[in-house]
């Protein structure tokens, strides 16, 4: 294959592991950004989105289509409501203090990964995507007449990952009105600002609390339905997630979504193209190095504010 | 109307308030009177729920507003106007004022009226409260606490930092809302406006109430504030 097609394929991979890391970097974010909890159990739930989606499609077999859009409607909402419970039951008990949770949400990573391991079992398992089409990608070409089409071979791309790369964007768009223009989202805006003062302004901050790290959890667990048909539900899967949302969030400017959702595109997108052209050791040594760079030379992130 | 009762209040294990009791009286201004750390602000952090109490009770008429949870007590019309204002800075001046309306329900009506009342917040609309000057800053404050139509209004020294144009400003709004028979607490250090505004003082040294004076009181005997402010 010519550089062109071989850089487009690449983009195109990159830009589904840059979905994929936006919106389960948002939700570690989000929960940083208004609760200030450093949630190491971040990667878990995505785990167990990826986990119970097997499970909630193995119920509709020959179904697939059917079982996978069951699984995308509800298993961001059991994750997150379990997240909810976590929140009321661990880390409100423990006030929110910035390094307890930290240690908090370590045991709950425990908890999380060993129950799934004892329950689920060892197994890598696949979930069937709802289609699956491949589709061959155009190129352009200098030619004696002008420039023309042709299809490399090799260039193509399945309809599922154009659709997860859609989905992201869209679940990102809607993340982006409720925070900006509903009265929950100014609710969470201002508890992130100021807990003491939402509180005497009528704010349910324990409630808004316990939303905001369902809802987290639950952007992890959505993330991790929409890639599990590309990369099969395995209990130590949320590794990589929780290291490269880290990454993410760090470089964005912890707590700015709109940062955050930069960011992944840009280590998302360099992760797919590095790997193709280079190594995936490579890719991950870069980001790590760049975080490195970002936290001496630039520790408020690319796109964040300094905080007093 | 609201009563403090034997309030003992501190942060984890230090003790900061110790039988603080005093009354406010709707269509009064309540000064609270003493010098640095004698617990004026925790006080007011007492009164609207965000400081647990020890012991003690908080009522507003015949509601014991230390039973409820801290976001509730805004809804019974308390409003608060923090030391060093603590607005939500991200936050744009109308968004600031749809907080403090999150509280009652009669939402418009209010709006029109904290706009009357402090014009500047009409054209500065749209903007970040943090883009706002200290004076701006300050109205916008008033206005958020305003915005549940309270009926009990702490003021933690609203004029700190102002230009004098603006002190009269703020005094001219407290005293319409004395007027209107708004029940106003309110931590001063300014000698002027403690003289001119308070109907009567509560006096509160490290922790302890050492009574209660009223307004003439104190005009007339310039010790009382010199004891207690240490000016």
């Amino acid at each position: 294959m010519d550089f062109g097609p071989y850089l487009m394929l690449a983009t195109l991979e990159g830009a589904v592991t840059a979905a994929v890391l936006a919106l389960t970097a948002s939700g570690l974010a989000l929960v940083f950004g208004v609760m200030r909890v450093v949630n190491v159990a971040h990667g878990e739930f995505f785990m167990l989105g990826a986990v119970l989606a097997w499970w909630v499609t193995s119920w509709f077999e020959g179904a697939a289509a059917f079982g996978f859009a069951f699984a995308i409607l509800t298993v961001p909402l059991i994750v997150g409501a379990l997240a909810a419970l976590a929140d009321v039951t661990v880390l409100k008990r423990l006030s929110y203090d910035p390094e307890r949770t930290i240690v908090a949400t370590i045991g709950i990573l425990y908890i999380l990964q060993q129950v799934t391991l004892m329950t689920y079992g060892p197994d890598a398992r696949p979930v069937t995507p709802p289609f699956n089409t491949r589709l061959a990608l155009p190129w352009v070409e200098m030619t004696e007449t002008g420039l023309s089409l042709y299809w490399p071979w090799g260039l193509s791309i399945t309809s599922y990952k154009l659709a997860v790369i859609a989905a992201a964007t869209v679940i990102l768009l809607a993340l982006w009105i409720v925070m900006t223009r509903s009265k929950l989202g100014l609710m969470m805006r201002a508890t992130e600002q100021d807990r003491e003062m939402a509180l005497a302004f009528g704010i349910p901050v324990e409630r808004v609390y316990a939303l905001v790290f369902g809802l987290g959890a639950g952007l992890a667990a959505l993330a991790a339905v929409l890639i599990v048909p590309i990369q099969q539900a395995h209990y130590l899967m949320g590794g990589d997630p929780l290291l490269l949302s880290f990454i993410v969030v760090i470089i964005g400017g912890l707590g700015s979504l709109p940062g955050t959702v930069l960011a992944a595109l840009l280590i998302g997108l360099s992760d797919g193209i590095i790997s193709v052209f280079f190594s995936p050791t490579l890719a991950k040594i870069l980001a790590t190095l760049l975080v490195a760079l970002v936290l001496v030379f630039r520790p408020q992130g690319l796109f964040g504010a300094r905080r007093a | 109307m609201l009563k403090l009762e034997a309030v003992n209040a501190g942060y984890g294990r230090a003790q900061v308030l110790r039988d603080v009791s005093f009354e406010a009286q709707a269509g009064e201004i309540t000064c609270l009177l003493g010098r640095n750390g004698a617990g004026k602000t925790t006080t007011m952090k007492a009164i609207m729920g965000v400081l647990p109490l020890m012991s003690g009770a908080v009522r507003l008429g015949k509601t014991v507003l230390s039973d409820l949870p801290a976001h509730v007590v805004p809804r019974h019309g308390v409003g608060y106007v923090p030391q060093g204002r603590r607005l939500f800075g991200d936050l744009t001046v109308g968004q600031n004022l749809e907080v403090g309306r999150f509280s009652q329900c009669e939402s418009e009506s209010t709006l029109e009226e904290i706009l009357q009342l402090f014009p500047r917040l009409r054209e500065r609309y749209a903007q970040r409260a943090n883009t706002l000057s200290g004076g701006e800053q300050q109205m916008l404050a008033m206005g958020r606490a305003l915005s549940l139509r309270p009926s009990v209004v702490l003021l933690d020294e609203p004029t700190e930092g102002l230009q004098p144009s603006m002190i009269a400003a703020i005094r001219d709004v407290t005293e319409t809302l004395r007027d209107q028979g708004v029940a106003v607490v309110l931590v001063e250090q300014r000698v002027e406006a403690i003289l001119a505004l308070a109907d009567r003082a509560a006096l509160l040294e490290n922790g302890r109430m050492r009574g209660v004076v009223s307004g003439e009181a104190l005009r007339d005997d310039p010790t009382i504030l010199a004891r207690h402010l240490g000016v």
